[in-house]
């Protein structure tokens, strides 16, 4: 990929960490827009009446189908999703930043939380 | 001419902003017992200093900015400023009034000292400001408060470093002091401390770096300033980058300044908090 458009190189990732870098942001752009979109309570009951036609509304492409269909997070985000973005889809289904932090760990919320806490000892 | 009466910084976590209405029975609540307590000191100090305006440096998180035209610096112009719906279920709160002709002031002066602001008109706040203020103005009491919100991108890298936050800090600060009304101007940073939510990292709290700022961000600023936006993320957490928030409102407060309190506690949600206060030392 072109290294004008990302902001670190390979070798200094974080791991575990996607920068949302202008790579990422051109890539997620039509998914992101969607996510945008939910701010109005109108758009929501959109999607939620046909998801698939609010995903070809806005020109999502396969991938970030599947990753909305399958409600994956990890998957949005490696399809250029924002996570800003995505929590207003999360939303939607009642999900918190705990739900979809335990979700992309592969831990169950109550792991996540007590994970959360230990960070203070 | 305008006095900077102090500043303050807190987290802005969205879960405060559905928590907050519900403060008085919370106080004893084992999870939010902690985190309650610490504010009333602040709001104590706030009343005392008697602030006409805020100038509150925050982040948007997609509520008024989206990826088709993203500002790294944009500053609000307008004679009121609305919150709205956020997509996930935080209430909405009442509008906070503006203070257009300091801000037309604040951008005036700083682009003489070359820093180009997106100027405007309407702007949408979310939690990043309306959180602090209902932290700060319980009941929504800010009513009578006049804002200038500095939006700050965190949302799409590069991010501005948190040297150049820190220097448009101190632009504004000395654009406040140089306004011909008699003002007392308070300062909020918000956002942080230590918390990432994407990735399998997202859970990420360093509570060894947070303290390590707010020990540093009351004597020695410019240490923190050194950093680069990626070594933040890495030892704040992806979004433990928001503290060039503080440290662009640390940047308008002067050089030597006296810490009133503190409070730093894990975690709500997914984020460390902290609370400081701090007032300009002569």
């Amino acid at each position: 990929m072109s290294q004008a458009t990302r902001t670190m190189d390979i070798e200094d990732q974080i791991p575990g960490t996607y920068v949302f870098d202008g790579e990422a942001a051109m890539k997620g752009y039509a998914l992101n827009k969607m996510c945008f979109s939910f701010n109005h309570a109108e758009n929501r009951a959109e999607f939620l009446s046909d998801e698939d036609a609010y995903c070809r509304k806005y020109g999502l492409n396969e991938e970030q189908r599947k990753a909305i269909r399958d409600r994956n997070v990890l998957e949005m985000i490696h399809a250029g999703g924002c996570i800003y973005y995505l929590a207003k889809f999360a939303g939607i289904f009642g999900l918190n930043v705990q739900d979809v932090g335990a979700q992309q760990r592969g831990i169950s919320v109550e792991a996540f939380k007590k994970l959360i806490k230990s960070q203070g000892d | 001419m305008a006095r900077i009466v102090g500043g303050l910084t807190t987290s802005h976590i969205p879960a405060i902003g559905n928590a907050v209405p519900r403060e008085q029975e919370l106080r004893n609540d084992p999870y939010w017992k902690e985190f309650f307590a610490a504010y009333p000191p602040a709001r104590e100090w706030v009343q005392s200093v008697k602030p006409d305006v805020a100038v509150l440096f925050y982040n948007d998180h997609g509520l008024n900015f989206f990826l088709n035209a993203m500002p790294t610096f944009a500053i609000g112009a307008a004679p009121e400023y609305k919150n709205a719906d956020e997509g996930w279920g935080i209430p909405t709160v009442p509008s906070f009034k503006g203070d257009p002709k300091l801000s037309w002031h604040i951008i005036n002066s700083v682009t003489r000292e070359n820093f180009d602001l997106t100027t405007c008109q309407e702007m949408l706040v979310d939690h990043g400001f309306s959180v602090p203020m209902e932290l700060f103005w319980p009941n929504y009491s800010y009513g009578n408060m006049r804002t200038v919100p500095v939006q700050i991108n965190t949302v799409q890298h590069p991010l501005p470093s948190p040297a150049r936050c820190f220097a448009l800090g101190q632009a504004i600060g000395r654009a406040i002091e140089s306004y011909p009304e008699d003002l007392n101007v308070m300062l909020i940073g918000t956002g942080g401390l230590s918390h990432q939510l994407d990735g399998e990292r997202a859970g990420f709290i360093n509570k060894k770096f947070d303290l390590l700022c707010m020990d540093k961000i009351v004597n020695e600023p410019e240490a923190l300033t050194r950093y680069s936006i990626h070594e933040l993320v890495r030892e704040a957490g992806a979004q433990g980058a928001e503290f060039i928030l503080w440290l662009a409102m640390r940047g308008a407060l002067s050089h030597k300044v006296r810490k009133i309190h503190s409070s730093y506690h894990v975690a709500i949600s997914n984020t460390a908090t902290g609370l400081l206060v701090l007032e300009n030392a002569a």
